[in-house]
């Protein structure tokens, strides 16, 4: 056999070049967002996981606040021994993000000390801590819906002159938006406040099962573990409930495959008792169920089944069809969770001595006791409260759209967060001065001109890693939420691009054949049908009524406990996520194989 | 179907028979009675071989002439060898013999349906390697003269150069040399192969390692063509590997007895020689063998043209039951320690 080929490496980061074209919107992103000198020593990879898009210039505040938190939960509240934070930069409207370990042993034992009574702390604690983080998540939640965006009126409100507040209207945009991007600083902190933790707990029963069973697949560990938490499936299981409780009521016929959710909510409007008590039951529903988001909540443009009911109503007729064929839509809760214990039991059984059972024992008690985190954060942090901050950044952009800054409130996502304070002030001193804010005529050209560029991205293709390939993947988090590994890497580096075989890891078990759907962007969705399989940059969970349509999923970029794998192997569809390269070398409508238990794909 | 002295059919044999009825045999009435799909058939016991040998030693002596070689003058050894091979051959059973085995074979087989004829040796060391020359298989055997003349070379291995040394080697007496026959109807297989109840590679005990071919198992037992491989776990049934390999030759019974090699047809080369439903099937029956025996199983099994699954043979798996298992981990006073193995930089 021949020696392996020593994997030359990737581009480094100082080889990349901005668009031609796009120079002016690369530059709009922070300073500290941007490759500098000393990137190329260092290993980058791109986290087309979360950010699969180019980023527009405000939506880097989620990348930002995002790696602030989990950066400062590592290295400096829980402080891990060996691995601090995550740095990020951007090129092209790319994320890349790189690991910062600690390699001194003098550091480590510092920090293992530290560790056993913070870290330790939180694990020995857990249930409590985790109680008083959904009464803290609930409260930052009403917090931002109740942040009001004042309009500025011709002369500020008499009622509070009369009671002598001493602080015009103007100000309150400024407290306002700062409220805004504080609460969702704060956010971030929360959603890290256990996620590596949870995911170290989960590493440690995976990596046990590895050495006892050399062959045992990615999902069959996380079936141990993942996909019992009643919240990650609820939204779903509330929509079913909708579509049961209307063919009970015989109201079913109202919801056309095709119907426009205003045009059915109407028409049951005015169809007395049974119309009414299916949108009591939907109003009931969707607060708060409906605020998931139809992405990861990570862009502005991924709206919540509330902002968009076009996606929860395309998806009911299937299950109102569903329930009318007697077929029975409940997840069959308390067979899965017999069927885990039986897992369980049976690896168990299998263990060679009384030591391992008993470690073994340990170790998925502790990843049980920490996994409901990991799975229920998602809805609180990644799908209300995204959704939630977004659709509050939008008023300001209604604001600044009504006094002439731009044109579509949408289009404040094109201002960093920063430029936003600017335009807020620019446009509090006009009204306090009496002159035409600078605005509306500096806006509309960087708009335009960040948007061409954004679009010009798109077209672009982005290496799948920058720098030198590190001896030793050792972030918990790098490992099993972006499946990057040194396997991985090296199959994307020796990758033969001709080759019909596109290889990921298993995901979810199961051979498939269909016609291939590339779907880049959450606005393509529409386009899968029956059947199909979805080629995509990141499998999303909350995509759940596609999950319904669809054969087979592929993706880019995910581990075997990304959220799509669970969601995959709850709905039993065979996936292969992190391949590196799907959406790039399948085409459109190419008929492909999907085997979701070697995690290969195959173009046909 | 009555058992006898000399002939004991599967449902009536099991492993504490083996001194009689040889490993291979026992280890077919142990998975006949267990409810496990074997090809039917008996073995000739190793009364018949004694009745046999007694025979030829009334008419010339046999056992002296053995005893009497020199076991270093290795061209001594190899001329006694040769004779005695064929001599063992060459001569009749006597008649009361001859026609209880062919009568057990009319009843297995009718006049001429095909049957594999494999020795079965009687003792553990008999499996070692330096026996390999007793382990004979002959394939799609047909007619009882053809079956008797078979039983006949399998006993005549006894007198292989190789057993005869080492018995003269070990000092071994000539009085305590025996062999069982197994003789089965054969499988007409379109696909066959081995499987292991804990991975070759790994020795992982929660799956199965599936390899198979086209046709007869002997191209794969034989290592002539490169099997499609499957791992399935046990637990779950997740089929994690699917290697499906170029098969370019099958072995397919020849018409006039034995087997033939043939190309496979290019479009059957890479298309899998197994089902998800047989590889699901072959992985129960693999659970079942091991729990009825309770320790880890090599098996060698076949698919019919019907797609009736069956197996052939099963015995220990050896190597990796040989090794001590290392301790994965040991479990911590304080369960939350385990953690630092991930954050503690101990790996």
């Amino acid at each position: 056999m021949n020696a392996p080929v020593k994997p030359v490496g990737f581009p480094l980061p100082s080889s990349v070049k901005v668009i031609p074209g796009t120079e002016a919107a690369q530059a709009s992103y922070p300073y500290f967002m941007q490759f500098a000198k000393g990137d190329d020593e260092r290993f980058w990879f791109y986290n087309s996981m979360h950010f699969p898009e180019p980023m527009s210039a405000f939506d880097t505040v989620t990348g930002e606040a995002a790696y602030i938190a989990l950066g400062a939960a590592n290295t400096r509240v829980h402080v891990l021994p060996t691995v601090l934070g995550i740095d990020q930069r951007i090129i092209n409207g790319r994320i890349y993000i790189g690991g910062n370990a600690v390699t001194d042993p003098v550091q480590i034992g510092r920090r293992v000390e530290e560790f056993q009574q913070r870290g330790l702390y939180y694990y020995a604690n857990w249930e409590q801590l985790y109680a008083q983080w959904k009464v803290k998540m609930l409260a930052l939640i009403k917090d931002a819906e109740d942040i009001k965006i004042p309009e500025l009126p011709e002369f500020d409100d008499l009622a509070s002159v009369h009671a002598g507040r001493g602080i015009a209207q103007n100000h309150f945009v400024l407290t306002a938006y700062h409220k805004t991007i504080e609460g969702y600083f704060r956010m971030w902190h929360h959603h890290f406040e256990f996620l590596l933790l949870g995911y170290g707990a989960y590493m440690v029963f995976f990596e046990f099962c590895k050495k006892a069973f050399p062959e045992i697949t990615d999902q069959t560990v996380s079936r141990m573990v993942a996909g019992m938490s009643p919240e990650f499936f609820r939204p779903d299981d509330e929509l079913k409930g909708l579509a049961r409780l209307a063919v009970e009521l015989d109201i079913d016929h109202k919801f056309p495959e095709d119907g426009k959710a205003d045009e059915v909510l109407k028409s049951l409007e005015q169809m007395g008792e049974p119309g009414r008590k299916w949108l009591e039951a939907f109003e009931k529903a969707r607060h708060p169920w409906f605020n998931v988001g139809v992405g990861d909540g990570f862009y502005h443009y991924h709206r919540s089944w509330n902002d968009d009911l076009s996606i929860p109503f395309s998806a009911m007729p299937g299950y109102m069809r569903q329930v009318r064929e007697g077929k029975t839509l409940d997840r069959p809760i308390e067979r899965l969770k017999a069927e885990r214990e039986r897992i369980i039991a049976e690896y168990r059984d299998l263990l060679n001595t009384d030591d391992d059972r008993a470690a073994f024992d340990q170790m998925i008690g502790l990843s049980h006791r920490v996994f409901p985190y990991v799975e229920d954060h998602k809805f609180y942090c990644e799908h209300w409260y995204t959704t939630l901050f977004f659709n509050k950044i939008r008023e300001f952009g209604g604001l600044l759209a009504r006094h002439d800054f731009f044109a579509s409130p949408e289009d404040i996502f094109h201002l960093t967060r920063f430029e936003v304070d600017a335009a807020l002030s620019d446009l509090m001193t006009s009204w306090s001065t009496g002159s035409a804010p600078r605005g509306p005529d500096h806006w509309p050209p960087i708009i335009a001109m960040r948007k061409a560029a954004i679009a010009e991205w798109a077209k672009h293709p982005t290496s799948p890693a920058l720098g030198a390939v590190p001896d030793v993947i050792d972030d918990p988090a790098i490992v099993m939420l972006w499946g990057i590994t040194s396997e991985s890497l090296n199959a994307w580096l020796n990758e033969d691009v001709t080759s019909s075989e596109i290889k990921g890891f298993a995901a979810s078990p199961g051979v498939v054949e269909g016609i291939a759907r590339v779907v880049k962007s959450v606005d393509e969705i529409g386009r899968l049908q029956e059947g199909d399989i979805l080629v995509c940059p990141v499998t999303n969970p909350t995509w759940a009524p596609i999950f319904r349509k669809i054969a087979a999923t592929v993706s880019d970029i995910g581990g075997s406990m990304s959220h799509a794998a669970i969601v995959c192997r709850e709905y039993g569809l065979p996936a292969v996520v992190g391949t590196g390269t799907a959406t790039q070398r399948i085409k459109d409508g190419q008929r492909i194989r999907v085997d979701g238990s070697r995690g290969v794909v195959t173009i046909l | 179907m009555t058992s006898t002295e000399t002939i004991g059919w599967f449902a009536d044999i099991g492993l504490v028979d083996r001194p009689s009825v040889g490993g291979k045999g026992g280890s077919l009435g142990e998975l006949t009675r267990a409810g496990i799909a074997v090809p039917p058939g008996f073995v000739v016991r190793t009364a018949a071989f004694e009745r046999f040998i007694e025979a030829l030693e009334a008419s010339a002596p046999l056992r002296a002439e053995v005893e009497a070689l020199d076991p270093s003058d290795l061209d001594a050894v190899t001329a006694c060898s040769k004779k005695l091979r064929a001599r063992l051959e060459a001569s009749d059973m006597p008649d009361a013999l001859r026609a209880e085995i062919a009568g057990a074979y009319a009843e297995l087989a009718g006049a001429d349906r095909p049957v594999a004829v494999r020795s079965s040796a009687t003792t553990e060391d008999a499996e070692d390697a330096s026996f390999a020359g007793l382990q004979d298989t002959f394939l799609w055997v047909m007619g009882a003269d053809e079956v008797l003349h078979r039983i006949r070379t399998c006993w005549a291995s006894l007198y292989s150069v190789e057993s005869l040394s080492y018995r003269l080697k070990h000092g071994l007496p000539e009085t305590g040399v025996a062999m069982a026959v197994v003789v089965q109807t054969m499988v007409d297989a379109r696909t066959a192969g081995v499987m292991f109840t804990r991975s070759p590679l790994t020795g992982d005990r929660s799956v199965v390692a599936i390899e198979g071919s086209w046709g007869l198992g002997s191209s794969v037992v034989g290592g002539e063509v490169t099997p499609d491989r499957f791992v399935v776990s046990k637990i779950t049934g997740e089929i994690s590997v699917r290697d499906i390999s170029k098969k370019l030759i099958q072995h397919v019974p020849a018409a006039a007895g034995g087997v033939d090699e043939l190309d496979v047809p290019t479009e059957r080369q890479t298309i899998p020689c197994l089902s998800d439903e047989e590889i699901s099937a072959l992985t129960d029956t693999a659970k079942k063998v091991e729990r009825h025996y309770g320790r880890p199983q090599d098996i060698e099994w076949a698919v019919d043209q019907g797609g009736a699954l069956m197996l052939l043979q099963s015995r220990p798996e050896t190597v990796w039951s040989q090794k001590e298992a290392a301790p994965v981990a040991k479990p911590q006073a304080d369960p939350l320690m385990h953690v630092l193995s991930i954050f503690g930089g101990k790996r």
